[in-house]
């Protein structure tokens, strides 16, 4: 079982589309159970960072996911929920994140229009990275943020350039985060999850 | 960098598509998500669906459309059209679309954008503004499919939507659409340069030289058409080629 976390923010249809479009079969869920029994986790996102992560807190998701992470088992995040495995947030205040990889999300001051949305082109920072298998250097996918993660070079595996660097696609170990919406980028967005399939099944 | 947009227009009526009856080998034409997929398959970067259903009563089940099309498609949309209410944002939001496009309601109730861009956040309000060249030399905001004039200006309504949390603007103009002659080049400008939020363009295309232009001469994110995708005159493939090898950055 391949569970997407609901923590009450945002329609996850989309998400949940993207995953079956490439054969994951996946169950919405808030309950710590379903949880600790999946076999690979998602973590969804759409809206604020703070309201986000105190959801996650108020139902204990919080540390269910972190001990369950450690215990080895996949998680993937993507866009705000990519943002939540890093350690601190400064949207609108600071807030503590799960600490998962290392690094911080800041507010992208930077001399073009935020949020950075539309396609945007992604450069390889870790080509050989499996995720990378079915897609291409400079294929575009689909991005809508404001903030953007600022962690160690190792961890980023792909980026793209909208004045600064802007990792698209995070990872350490068992541990996946992708800025840019992967059910939204076409078929270099179906390509990615067609190869992060094969990393969890 | 970031592509410039390539957006096709679908008007829908009672959740069927209303123009583009041209394309012969789909088999059901008139689906919203069966032409979305085909112009997502031919490298739409983009969709935006018009709903206009004519009676609010048949527009709760008109709407069954965007989950439809959300369903299939994997690429951002956008659905518009007789949207007033915070209801109508999270029924169209929950559905599964990605913006909700307002118009004449803003218009009526400028406070409906602030209220959604805080509930929703401003990348899901775009604020779509009909305007006409007037006597002045400027262009006015006209409400009501273009029936109705308003003593806005449509400059200063693009700054003022902006101001009150609209993520990104669609400028229609009057003047040009259907015409096949080209955007509102000067319009496009004047807004892109008082506003820091994505300007589409809308309104004029005949050519894909019209396409480029918008580009270089006004500065804008993204380019919106209908008839000429629709009827075939216009194949976005060929469209992307011809903006790829004339300095225009879109997506491959």
């Amino acid at each position: 079982m391949h569970v997407i976390i609901d923590y009450g923010l945002g329609n996850l249809n989309s998400v949940q589309k993207g995953f079956e479009r490439v054969g994951i079969e996946t169950k919405i869920s808030d309950q710590l159970k379903d949880i600790r029994d999946s076999h690979s986790l998602i973590l969804p996102g759409v809206g604020a960072y703070r309201d986000a992560i105190k959801l996650l807190k108020d139902k204990g998701m919080d540390q269910a996911l972190i001990e369950q992470v450690n215990k080895g088992k996949p998680i993937i995040g993507i866009c705000l929920g990519m943002q939540l495995l890093f350690e601190v947030s400064y949207e609108y205040g600071m807030h503590q994140g799960l600490g998962l990889i290392k690094g911080e999300i800041m507010k992208m001051e930077i001399p073009l229009k935020v949020p950075h949305m539309g396609w945007n082109s992604l450069t390889f920072n870790q080509p050989n990275d499996p995720i990378l298998k079915y897609i291409n250097e400079g294929d575009y996918v689909y991005y809508v943020h404001s903030y953007f993660a600022r962690c160690e070079g190792n961890n980023i595996i792909a980026f793209s350039d909208y004045h600064i660097q802007v990792p698209g696609i995070v990872r350490k170990d068992n541990i996946y985060g992708m800025q840019f919406h992967p059910e939204k980028s076409g078929q270099v967005g179906h390509n990615l999850l067609k190869a992060y399939k094969e990393l969890i099944i | 960098m970031l592509a410039k947009r390539i957006i096709p227009c679908l008007d829908v009526r009672n959740g069927r598509v209303v123009k583009g009856k041209k394309f012969q080998d789909i088999i059901d034409v008139d689906s919203p998500e069966k032409l979305g997929k085909f112009y997502s398959d031919e490298g739409a970067d983009e969709l935006v669906f018009y709903d206009i259903t004519a009676s609010s009563d048949e527009r709760q089940i008109s709407l069954e459309f965007v989950k439809q099309v959300a369903d299939t498609i994997n690429i951002p949309f956008c659905v518009g059209g007789g949207v007033s209410t915070i209801d109508d944002f999270v029924t169209i939001l929950r559905k599964g679309a990605d913006k909700v496009s307002i118009n004449s309601s803003a218009v009526k109730n400028p406070s409906l954008i602030q209220q959604a861009s805080e509930k929703f956040g401003a990348q899901c309000v775009v604020l779509s503004i009909d305007a006409k060249k007037n006597d002045e030399g400027s262009w006015s905001v006209y409400v009501k499919g273009g029936r109705e004039k308003t003593p806005l200006d449509a400059i200063e309504w693009a700054v003022e939507g902006v101001k009150l949390g609209a993520g990104e603007i669609v400028v229609n103009s009057i003047d040009e659409d259907g015409m096949k002659s080209g955007y509102d080049i000067d319009l496009l400008r004047k807004i892109t340069s008082r506003v820091n939020v994505p300007v589409i363009a809308s309104g004029g295309a005949g050519t894909m030289e019209h396409f480029r232009q918008a580009v270089h001469e006004a500065n804008v994110d993204g380019i919106l058409a209908a008839s000429v995708f629709h009827f075939g005159e216009i194949k976005i493939s060929d469209l992307k080629k011809y903006l790829n090898n004339n300095g225009v950055l879109v997506r491959k």
